[in-house]
């Protein structure tokens, strides 16, 4: 089995805090990867390294081959990676359409003379495109919400349009930052829904960042625990739940 | 089917620009109202109103950038300077005082005072990817300061402070819109050229702001990190941005000057950079539409003042007395923006949406 990501002995620290102290994991085409561990423990921050929004001092990244080390957040995003975050960050003022329009940016291709005049190119672009969008708002069952603007939605659609403006990314890779986090059950019923039905359906793999032990002991096929900064553990779920590191350094301190 | 007015069968239907009846009626008013204005006001109005509508071309710049890129720029008034001498030195005598080409053709003088301020966006635009918020606002701030040593010094091109240069010539193509003649007093003429051009560089805009660069801009705004982590090139956006909205600046200032009839090149200056941020927050950030409302509101509020002296006997229209119109009508201009600010953040734009949501539900109260 090839690796879609190879996250190889990656270090970040700021200013004396160690957030990533010597990681390594790989993800494997159509896995869903799991990373657990306490409040603080360096997880967004691998996050921030996948996406390009932090530069680790040292470490190796590849993502299908390519390196993604020093690549600028955009540039990772056309190569197939999307995130959600751990607190929305949706574009509040804008409707969902807009929002997930926007995860489509990078699958339009006219310039801004074509905007201006809204003809051909763009046009037809922006319609094909729209249609993809539809698609997404079907699958996550958000028709009624269309164009609301997402700083008017409960937290719980907003995390869900979170997903859908990752998904109209189109990616290779999806990394899922607590998407449970703050959800009632029946909406943390519905999120694992939608996530295992984007592994069945789409073969996403997927990097689940997640507090909610049921929720990963469910749906992960692997799971890494790290604790301040470091891994402590890696393995399936039945084996990660009886390690006696892993029950002493988050099992304990959360129960 | 008729009878369902929400009811959109095609995306392109959706997607249109006016997607509404109600959007659909209110532009249909407009553009009645804008035709019959010419017969029923006389020339000092028109005018004015033709003064306003290439205003609105310099604020829809400005509103691309700071409304809708949130980039917010005091340098306003170095684009428009860009433009408007770009466009007076094409267009001028070739033997006259100043430095001058004589290509009096607005077809070519307008486009090109477009193009000379956007290279200069192009230019600057590095600073607004490097900076952010209050710096990049100081920063263009520099940038005003600078253009107008320029404009002072370089008199061959701009006739000197104090002493300033003739503007460009309104020539369409070899037909003057700046005279009189059997078609329409001059007023009217260049009324309804700055009409037309107005619709058209708003329409230019509204396009593009309803496209994927116009959803990059808004995006930047609100949330710059997240715009880039889902594919947005951050210094690509900021310096289009930049660009159209010195291209827009440029325009405006090309064309308002043969409007005022002269140029003083001490005009361009940070006063001038702060009225047009605030035509764009009082219009209502965030809006084309805003952006020409607040123009028109800004250009037309001296005489509007002026007209209301009559019932305030007590400030003085000379300029040495004290309560005075010109105080009077700068204390109205802060007033304005903090009111504004703190009441209706949306600008005018926003008592607009509020009127509309009142009778799109009349008679019910909710
Ligand atoms: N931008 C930053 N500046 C300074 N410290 C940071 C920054 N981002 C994260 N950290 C620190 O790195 C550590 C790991 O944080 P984080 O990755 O957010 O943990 P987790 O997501 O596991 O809760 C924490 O100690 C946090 O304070
Ligand atoms: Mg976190």
């Amino acid at each position: 089995m090839s690796n879609v990501l190879e996250f190889h002995d990656v270090r970040l620290a700021f200013a004396g805090v160690k957030a990533i102290d010597g990681v390594s994991f790989e993800v494997g085409e159509k896995e869903l990867f799991a990373i657990i561990g306490p409040n603080g423990a360096g997880k967004t921050s691998i996050f921030n390294v996948l996406s390009g929004v932090y530069r680790p001092q040292t470490g190796r990244v590849t993502f299908n081959g390519v390196d993604l080390i020093g690549k600028r957040p955009h540039r990772i995003a056309e190569l197939g990676l999307a995130r959600t975050f751990q607190n929305v960050e949706l574009f509040s003022n804008l409707t969902v359409l807009e929002n997930l329009m926007l995860g489509r940016h990078h699958h339009l291709h006219y310039g801004s003379l074509a905007a201006i005049a809204w003809w051909g190119r763009a046009k037809r672009q922006e319609i094909e495109n729209r249609q993809r969008v539809e698609e997404i708002v079907d699958f996550l069952e958000l028709e009624q919400w269309r164009k609301v603007p997402v700083g008017l939605l409960p937290y719980g659609v907003q995390k869900r349009v979170e997903l859908g403006r990752a998904l109209a990314m189109e990616p290779k890779l999806l990394l899922l930052d607590e998407p449970v986090a703050g959800m009632n059950l029946e909406e943390t019923e519905d999120m694992a829904r939608y996530i295992l039905d984007i592994r069945d359906e789409l073969h996403l793999p997927m990097i689940l960042v997640e507090h909610d032990m049921g929720l990963v002991m469910d749906l992960a096929d692997r799971v890494m625990v790290v604790d301040f900064g470091q891994p402590v553990a890696t393995g399936i779920p039945a084996d990660i739940q009886h390690h006696p590191e892993v029950i002493r350094a988050y099992l304990g301190v959360s129960n | 089917m008729k009878n369902r007015p929400l009811l959109y069968t095609s995306y392109a239907g959706e997607m249109g620009l006016l997607n509404t009846r109600a959007k659909q009626l209110s532009v249909g008013l407009m553009i009645l109202v804008a035709l019959v204005l010419p017969f029923v006001l006389d020339d000092q109005w028109l005018s004015l109103l033709a003064i306003c509508a290439a205003t609105a071309i310099g604020a829809i710049g400005l509103g691309l950038v700071t409304g809708y890129a949130g980039q917010v720029s005091l340098g306003h008034a170095f684009f428009i300077g860009i433009g408007t001498f770009t466009a007076a030195v094409l267009s001028g005598d070739p033997n006259g005082r100043t430095l001058g080409f004589g290509i009096t053709n607005m077809l070519i003088w307008l486009p090109a005072a477009g193009l000379v301020a956007l290279v200069a966006g192009i230019i600057v635009a590095p600073l607004a990817t490097r900076l952010r918020g209050l710096y990049l606002a100081i920063v263009t701030l520099g940038l005003v300061v600078i253009g107008e040593h320029i404009f002072a010094e370089w008199s061959d091109v701009t006739g000197g402070l104090g002493v300033g240069r003739p503007p460009a010539t309104l020539d369409v193509a070899g037909y003057h819109v700046g005279v009189t003649d059997s078609v329409g007093t001059k007023d009217q003429k260049a009324y309804w050229l700055m009409l037309i051009l107005l619709v058209v560089f708003a329409l230019a805009a509204r396009n593009l702001a309803r496209s994927k660069v116009g959803r990059a801009f808004t995006a930047i705004r609100d949330r710059d990190i997240a715009a880039g982590v889902i594919g947005v090139n951050l210094p690509r956006y900021k310096t289009i941005a930049f660009a159209i909205s010195s291209f827009y600046a440029g325009c405006a200032g090309a064309l308002l000057y043969p409007l005022i009839g002269f140029i003083e090149p001490g005009s361009f200056n940070l006063g001038m950079s702060v009225l047009y941020v605030a035509m764009v927050l009082i219009g209502g950030a965030g809006t084309i539409s805003g952006a020409i409302a607040g123009a028109f509101f800004i250009t037309l509020l001296p005489t509007l003042t002026r007209q209301l002296m009559p019932l305030l006997p007590f400030i003085s229209e000379s300029s040495d007395r004290i309560p005075n119109l010109l105080q009077l009508q700068t204390i109205l201009y802060g007033v304005l923006i903090i009111g504004f600010l703190i009441f209706e953040p949306r600008g005018l734009f926003g008592i607009w949406i509020r009127i509309r949501s009142y009778w799109k539900s009349w008679p019910f109260s909710y």
